[in-house]
């Protein structure tokens, strides 16, 4: 049996509350992803970024928690951006529209 | 007394077809000029309610009234007018200029004159009603004749017989609406067993649209001959078609090139509809994005590829059967035609469709515009025990463990690679395996960890394709809501359901078959090509 690792630290910076993505986002990550968001937020960031630069596997069960992230977000008025996604889970953002609503920063232009 | 001289102009009302302060043409005589001439009465002009309410003749020059066409009729020399006067409104006018004696109007000459426009009021009215009506049905025939050149053109254009490809079953329905539309289908033999497959829509209606429907499906089999590439054949049509694209019109269009021995179906979209799959999974649309032809020229356009597998049915089609309306107002949409093209059949999916339009609308609908469906069914798949198709690499079993679909998605990765597979294509190999073995073990074996999830990986010199089998095929299966993000952002979808889709979108095609209680689903990926296509996006 696979087993899956996850974690999700917060730095805080100026314009944005950085979440660093570690490991695997399938259903294990739900409870650090959940409180990596809530800890972001408690700090009244109107901006978070996810950084994906350390994700190597995202199912579509990672995608219903991005999901989730992303309704959450809306309802607090926060901003989600992403960087560090690989071409691949980019074009996955891409098919499920997700991309729509998050803003996606390209390699190199993370501040 | 001054011969009278025929005025039989209908005044204007303000009514439907004249708009407040449109002027009403009315010709007038004098004894100076016997020809009637016109005067401009606007419909708003407080002479028209005087003469409504007038009891006889008017003397024109003691009326004291502020009114432009008062001042025209005196300039004229009218001395005195009779109004005609048909169920309260004003149709024409008896125009009098001073009588040869010089001597005023008498009574009796007055009330000669009201007996006369009594009578002559109501025949008057009816000569204006035979002429309306002689006028309409001149118009109306006018237009029957124009829709019956423009149904001409089309049905001209259009295949009068469809091929005969082995292995496919290919039907097709046109239905033009009354006021005819520009809609048009063609299927065009190309080099080496290849077949265009094209569907459009010209902006506009009637011989206009038809027309450019003519034009375009001309360009479109000259393109095709002369490059191979369905993007390209779009690019070069629309710059054909471009200079001469008359004013605010334009064309949607799908072009589709469809190998029938393999499946493999290259397509580019010029803001068509999209077109629509029948998978065992449900209803897939294939995307491809770019301008309609005509609009600007030097355009690009996104060329993509599927692979239509056995049992799979195409659907292209125009706009006439999405918006369809029912007796209560609701559109047909496309929410309804993807679940429709997400039911398993046994009808091609042009009877379907139909039928289940024709129980949307009702009887009495009257189309409101052209309905084309293009359908290409594929030939399903014999279904046999322990069927090959190629090489096995690999093919192994797996506890149904949640989070063992990591395991298979790597043993899969490891299995394949000695294929110089592109690295886009592997990537999405390894979701679209993991996604079918997490619904194996999770739906299909529900979590029984005794129960295996058997995998076996395929490869011919073309196709790679991996069986993913579950023991869960005596269970019903649940149709699959499509994911809808905004739907799921709103609440009003959850936020999980991804899987299917995601192995739609990353794999070439997908199949599924059920032998006893054993259920399996074949991911297809396309090798031939696969490293070049995806190293130039």
């Amino acid at each position: 049996m696979q087993t899956s690792r996850f974690e999700a630290r917060v730095q805080l910076g100026h314009e944005a509350a950085v979440v660093e993505l570690e490991g695997d986002i399938d259903g294990s990550a739900e409870a650090a992803l959940e409180a990596a968001y809530a800890e972001a937020a408690s700090h009244e960031a109107r901006v978070v970024r996810l950084d994906f630069s350390d994700v190597a596997y995202i199912n579509s069960t990672g995608i219903a928690l991005l999901v989730g992230l992303l309704a959450q977000g809306r309802r607090d008025r926060v901003e989600l951006e992403a960087e560090g996604l690989s071409d691949h889970y980019r074009e996955i953002f891409e098919i499920t529209r997700i991309a729509d609503f998050v803003r996606i920063i390209p390699d190199g232009n993370a501040s | 007394m001054t011969p009278l001289n025929k005025i039989f102009r209908r005044a204007a009302r303000q009514d439907a077809s004249t708009a407040e302060g449109q002027a009403a043409d009315l010709p007038i005589s004098t004894t100076e000029n016997a020809e009637a001439l016109s005067l401009d009465i606007a419909a708003n002009d407080p002479l028209v309610a005087y003469f409504e309410s007038a009891s006889g003749a008017v003397d024109v020059e003691t009326l004291e009234l502020e009114s432009p066409a008062l001042d025209a009729l005196r300039t004229a020399g009218v001395k005195l007018v009779v109004p005609l006067v048909s169920q309260g409104e004003l149709i024409g006018l008896l125009n009098l200029g001073p009588r040869l004696s010089d001597q005023e109007y008498s009574t009796d000459d007055r009330r000669l004159l009201d007996n006369l426009a009594a009578q002559a009021a109501p025949a008057l009215r009816v000569g204006q009603l035979v002429r309306e009506q002689e006028d309409q049905a001149r118009e109306r025939e006018r237009i029957e004749h124009e829709l019956e050149v423009a149904r001409l053109i089309q049905q001209n254009f259009l295949p009068r017989e469809l091929p005969d490809l082995p292995g496919w079953q290919v039907s097709a329905h046109y239905r033009p609406a009354r006021e005819v539309g520009g809609d048009f289908y063609d299927l065009i033999e190309l080099e080496g067993g290849l077949v265009g497959l094209v569907v459009g829509d010209v902006t506009d209606k009637g011989v206009p649209a038809a027309m450019v429907m003519a034009a375009t499906r001309s360009v479109l089999r000259a393109a095709s001959q002369r490059v191979a590439s369905p993007a390209a054949v779009l690019e070069l049509a629309n710059d054909l078609l471009c200079p001469d694209m008359p004013p605010k019109m334009f064309v949607t269009c799908l072009f589709a090139v469809l190998e029938p021995a393999s499946g493999v179906l290259r397509y580019a979209n010029a803001g068509h509809n999209l077109p629509c799959v029948r998978t065992a999974a449900g209803a897939v649309e294939l995307r491809a994005t770019g301008m309609p032809l005509g609009l600007m020229p030097e355009m690009t356009y996104d060329e993509k590829e599927a692979v239509l597998g056995p049992g799979e049915s195409l659907l292209l089609y125009s706009d006439g059967l999405v918006e369809a309306h029912d007796p209560g107002g609701e559109m047909f949409g496309f929410p309804r035609l993807r679940e429709l093209m997400g039911r398993a059949a046994s009808t091609s999916p042009v009877d379907g469709l139909l039928a289940e339009l024709d129980r949307f609308t009702g009887p009495a609908w009257e189309q409101e515009d052209d309905i084309t469906l293009l359908a290409l069914e594929r030939a399903p798949q014999p279904i046999a025990a322990g069927k090959t198709n190629g090489t096995v690499l690999a093919a192994f079993e797996l506890a149904s463990i949640p989070g063992n679909e990591r395991e298979a998605m790597e043993r899969v990765a490891a299995a394949v690679a000695g294929l110089d597979i592109a690295a886009p294509t592997l990537d999405r190999l390894r979701t679209a395996v993991s996604e079918a073995a997490m619904n194996a073990i999770e739906h299909g074996n529900e979590a029984s960890a005794e129960l295996p999830v058997a995998v076996q990986v395929l490869a011919d010199p073309d196709v790679l394709r991996v069986r993913i089998s579950d023991l869960g095929g005596d269970r019903p299966i649940e149709p699959a809501e499509r994911p809808d993000l905004e739907a799921k952002l709103e609440g009003l979808q959850k936020p999980r359901g991804w899987g299917l889709f995601l192995i739609e979108h990353m794999t070439d095609g997908m199949d599924s078959w059920t032998e006893g209680e054993r259920h399996t689903v074949e991911l297809t990926f396309r090798l031939r090509g696969e490293k070049d296509a995806d190293e130039s996006l």
